[in-house]
């Protein structure tokens, strides 16, 4: 059996490759005023809110949950931050950097224990306890903002989505950070076995003795936290806050994530690596298709194709069927063959 | 009645799985106006049957005759429209739909494309009074009704599609008393009306109480078709179960003595009870006893043992852990020492996306919680403990245990629950489905364990194994506790008349 992250790193390998004999200059990376620039850093920059939030979804997903309120944690926490820094008397001021930032933060793990509460708690299922506040969300976003897009003047603030530490972006070191504590937290405590029983086996897992509601509330809290730092990222990014359009679709791209990075939709065994080389194949063919010139209108189109087949490849019965066809096309000649001899 | 004809004839049916032999040589005959009931254990070859008749399977060998012409069965569209139809022990309609669209699904009185609203539920109504003495609103959704009127539901809508043989299969299993009369009562005018009917059912009492013809299978043989009048029931259980009573011997008991009386009380339960899984009982278990549950499939044998951990709610009194209070969940049981190995290993045991390690670390790690972590290199030595001492196949501690062989997840779980050391050990049917070798192995160590002090509740259909390992065994019957016996009142043949029951025999 092939390792697990065999086929989302041959995926991204390719995907290198082609940019590789596309256009040499995707790989160049240049230092300019102590930092360093080119494409491949880009992809790791604007990839890691995508990363953060396919980071707490894995968890999600490994219990046999979706989440898809993220996308709209994300418009909710960039706005409230903006709102919080934009109502100071000096935007720059450290103090009120870290107070929008602990609010937003607090405020994302409210809406995670909010959904956690819905699923676990009421019993809803999960794909429409979070799609009530996918939707609500934008609303509330929107509400925060009062409609209008929310723009800030902080270089502390901004350092988070736009700032550089050791050469490369800050957010890079958070996703690093988050993902080194998911880890840990999964695979040196008990939670990632509890997680992976309780999805896997929900009946089985209640007569071990688990308390699986308390696991599904925490793995959407931790969704949420994860969309929460991607909203502050992005946010800073562009130092203002739209509530419609800021985490659009990202539900979407970080499920994609978390599926070609090898975790089932099912429940049970989840890897987050694959998630997060999964966040970086969606990051790379984003960038890479903006990069060879696809004419905008059909971007979205060839984007969709590329991921099918990332995802028939991913799958171990389609690769089959592939190769037991190529097998049996032999057949016949073979046939052909015993019946002369 | 012999000189009938039958209206179905089963001949020399066989079927082959791979690996198993689900039917050699089965003979099934049906009369018009009569209720048959299909009797056999787990495995006796009843569903298979059953699905044969219907079209799921296709027979090897062997023939069927409807009204003295045979027929080709090959999907349950050629069986419905040869006039065979069944109604299965969960009602498979769709309960958002009103009860007259259920009956009426399909073949809905048209005009023009347009249902007929007006005309579909008059038909409904009228078809529920004349056939099923039942006046109900039919434009209400299935769902709103009882599992008894909805198994009415779908009686009528079997009988309205083709009505010459009606398979009824376990239909009473999640009735009560008064929803079996009102079922029987449908079963006794349609029999009146000419209709032959297929009962499988596992409470005798119901069995006696309906049919007239019996006829029982074991081990995917034939062994005999009876009149229900001229079979004792003692005789019934005994042919089911494959033990002929003049022949049964005592058994060698391996344990040297009953359990002490004087133990201190590990689980006392009063009148604990719940509605549709098994009436009020009293039971109470030792330290270091081994109580035997006994009793055919459906008996309420797992039913017991679900309350008494708690994975089921009781509805009426009351249970005594120790000194302490009473368990509601699971959790709770788990925490007051007491371990559950379901019967279902594969849906309610094993956890399949994780390993031999890890499932069986799994309960102890849960009741330490989230970070009191057991280490990776504590869990191996663990694992490794028990795959030497349980002689778990394959001996890597590594290894996922989808992956194993029914035996050897058995052992895994038991490992599970043996690592929490509990106060009771709670297993039902621990060597099912499991090779010899592996259930003797098993067997030992319950009569072990209890040496050392641990309770044991012991849950079998295998009645030589019960009397074997168990101080004590308690009868259950029809969810019913019937009887309890130990020391030297339990011998096969008691057990066999107290799971029989009725006229003794």
């Amino acid at each position: 059996m092939k390792h697990h992250l065999f086929w989302p790193l041959t995926v991204l390998a390719l995907l290198l490759l082609f940019n590789l004999l596309y256009d040499p200059s995707f790989f160049s990376i240049k230092i300019r005023d102590g930092h360093l620039y080119g494409t491949l850093i880009d992809i790791l920059n604007f990839g890691a809110p995508l990363m953060l939030v396919a980071i707490g979804m894995t968890l999600v997903i490994a219990t046999k949950g979706i989440d898809l309120s993220v996308g709209s944690i994300v418009a909710i926490t960039g706005a409230m931050a903006c709102l919080t820094i934009s109502k100071g008397a000096d935007q720059n001021a450290l103090g009120l950097v870290l107070t929008a930032v602990g609010l937003s933060l607090a405020l994302s793990l409210a809406l995670g224990l909010w959904n956690g509460f819905l699923v676990a708690g009421v019993g809803i299922q999960p794909i429409i306890a979070t799609l009530i506040l996918m939707v609500a969300g934008r609303g509330i976003a929107q509400l925060i903002t009062s409609g209008q897009i929310i723009t800030v003047t902080s270089d502390r603030y901004e350092y988070i989505g736009a700032g550089a530490l050791f050469t490369l972006p800050f957010s890079i070191f958070i996703v690093a950070a988050v993902f080194a504590a998911a880890s840990l937290l999964t695979r040196k405590t008990a939670i990632g076995m509890f997680i992976e029983a309780v999805g896997n086996k929900p009946v089985a897992s209640r007569l071990a003795g688990i308390r699986s509601r308390s696991v599904v509330i925490a793995v959407y809290l931790f969704c949420g936290l994860c969309a929460g730092i991607a909203g502050l990222i992005l946010s800073s990014n562009v130092s203002s806050a739209d509530g419609n359009n800021a985490g659009l679709w990202y539900e979407l791209d970080a499920i994609l994530a978390v599926v070609i990075g090898g975790t089932s939709l099912n429940g049970g065994r989840f890897y987050l690596a694959g998630t997060v080389i999964g966040a970086l194949i969606i990051q790379t063919l984003t960038t890479t298709i903006y990069m060879t010139g696809v004419p905008p209108e059909i971007t979205l189109v060839v984007k969709a194709f590329v991921v099918l087949v990332v995802c028939l490849i991913q799958s171990e019965s389609f690769r089959k069927t592939l190769t037991h066809r190529w097998k049996t096309r032999r057949y016949p000649a073979e046939k052909e063959l015993t019946r002369h001899a | 009645m012999e000189e009938r004809l039958p209206i179905l004839q089963m001949k020399d049916i066989y079927k082959q799985f791979p690996g198993v032999k689900a039917l050699s040589g089965v003979q099934f005959r049906l009369f018009p106006g009569e209720v048959h009931a299909l009797m056999g254990e787990n495995g006796a070859g009843k569903s298979t049957l059953i699905k044969v008749l219907t079209g799921v399977y296709a027979i090897d060998r062997g023939y069927v005759e409807l009204e003295q012409k045979r027929i080709q069965i090959q999907s349950p569209q050629d069986a419905q429209a040869a006039g065979i139809s069944t109604v299965y022990q969960e009602v498979n309609l769709c309960p958002n739909l009103s009860v007259a669209e259920n009956i009426f699904i399909g073949r809905e009185p048209r005009r023009l494309g347009r249902i007929l609203w007006k005309e579909l539920n008059r038909a409904a109504a009228k078809l529920l009074e004349e056939r099923m003495n039942l006046s109900i609103d039919v434009s209400q959704p299935l769902h709103s009704y009882p599992i008894a009127i909805q198994q009415l539901v779908a009686i009528a809508r079997a009988l309205n599609i083709s009505a010459k043989v009606l398979i009824l299969d376990e239909p009473t299993s999640s009735l009560d008393r008064g929803e079996v009369r009102q079922l029987f009562d449908v079963m006794n005018k349609l029999k009146r009306e000419g209709l032959a009917i297929l009962f499988v059912t596992h409470f005798l009492d119901q069995v006696y109480e309906i049919s007239d013809r019996i006829t029982i299978l074991r081990g995917g043989e034939f062994v005999g078709e009876y009149a229900a009048s001229a079979l004792p029931r003692i005789e019934l259980v005994s042919k089911m179960i494959g033990k002929e009573l003049e022949l049964l011997e005592e058994l060698p008991k391996l344990q040297a003595e009953a359990g002490d009386e004087g133990g201190e009380i590990v689980l006392e339960a009063r009148s604990l009870g719940r509605k549709g899984a098994v009436e009020p009982f009293d039971l109470s278990i030792r330290k270091g006893e081994i109580v035997g549950l006994a009793g055919l499939l459906g008996s309420g044998r797992t039913e017991t043992a679900r309350l008494l951990f708690g994975a089921d709610r009781a509805d009426q009194g009351t249970l005594r852990i120790g000194d302490t209070g009473s368990v509601h969940t699971p959790r709770q049981a788990i925490d007051q020492g007491i371990a559950f190995c379901s019967e279902d290993r594969k849906g309610e045991g094993i956890i399949d996306d994780l390993t031999i390690r890890e499932n069986i670390v799994l309960a102890l790690q849960a009741s330490q919680g989230w970070f009191r972590t057991i280490s990776k290199k504590r869990q191996s030595e663990i694992a490794e403990q028990f795959i030497e001492a349980l002689n778990i196949n394959p001996p890597n501690p590594d290894q996922l245990i989808k992956n194993l062989s029914g035996g050897n997840q058995q052992k895994v779980l038991l490992a599970r629950w043996l690592l929490t050391d509990p106060k009771l050990l709670i297993l039902d049917e621990p060597t099912r489905g499991i090779d010899i070798g592996a259930k003797a192995e098993i067997q030992k160590l319950v009569m072990s364990l209890s040496e050392k002090g641990m309770s044991v509740l012991f849950i079998s259909s295998e009645l030589e194994e019960v009397l074997r390992v168990s101080d004590r065994i308690a009868v259950l019957r029809d969810r019913r506790k019937v009887k309890e016996m130990s020391g030297d009142e339990m011998s096969e043949q008691l057990v066999l008349k107290a799971i029989a029951g009725g006229g003794e025999g």
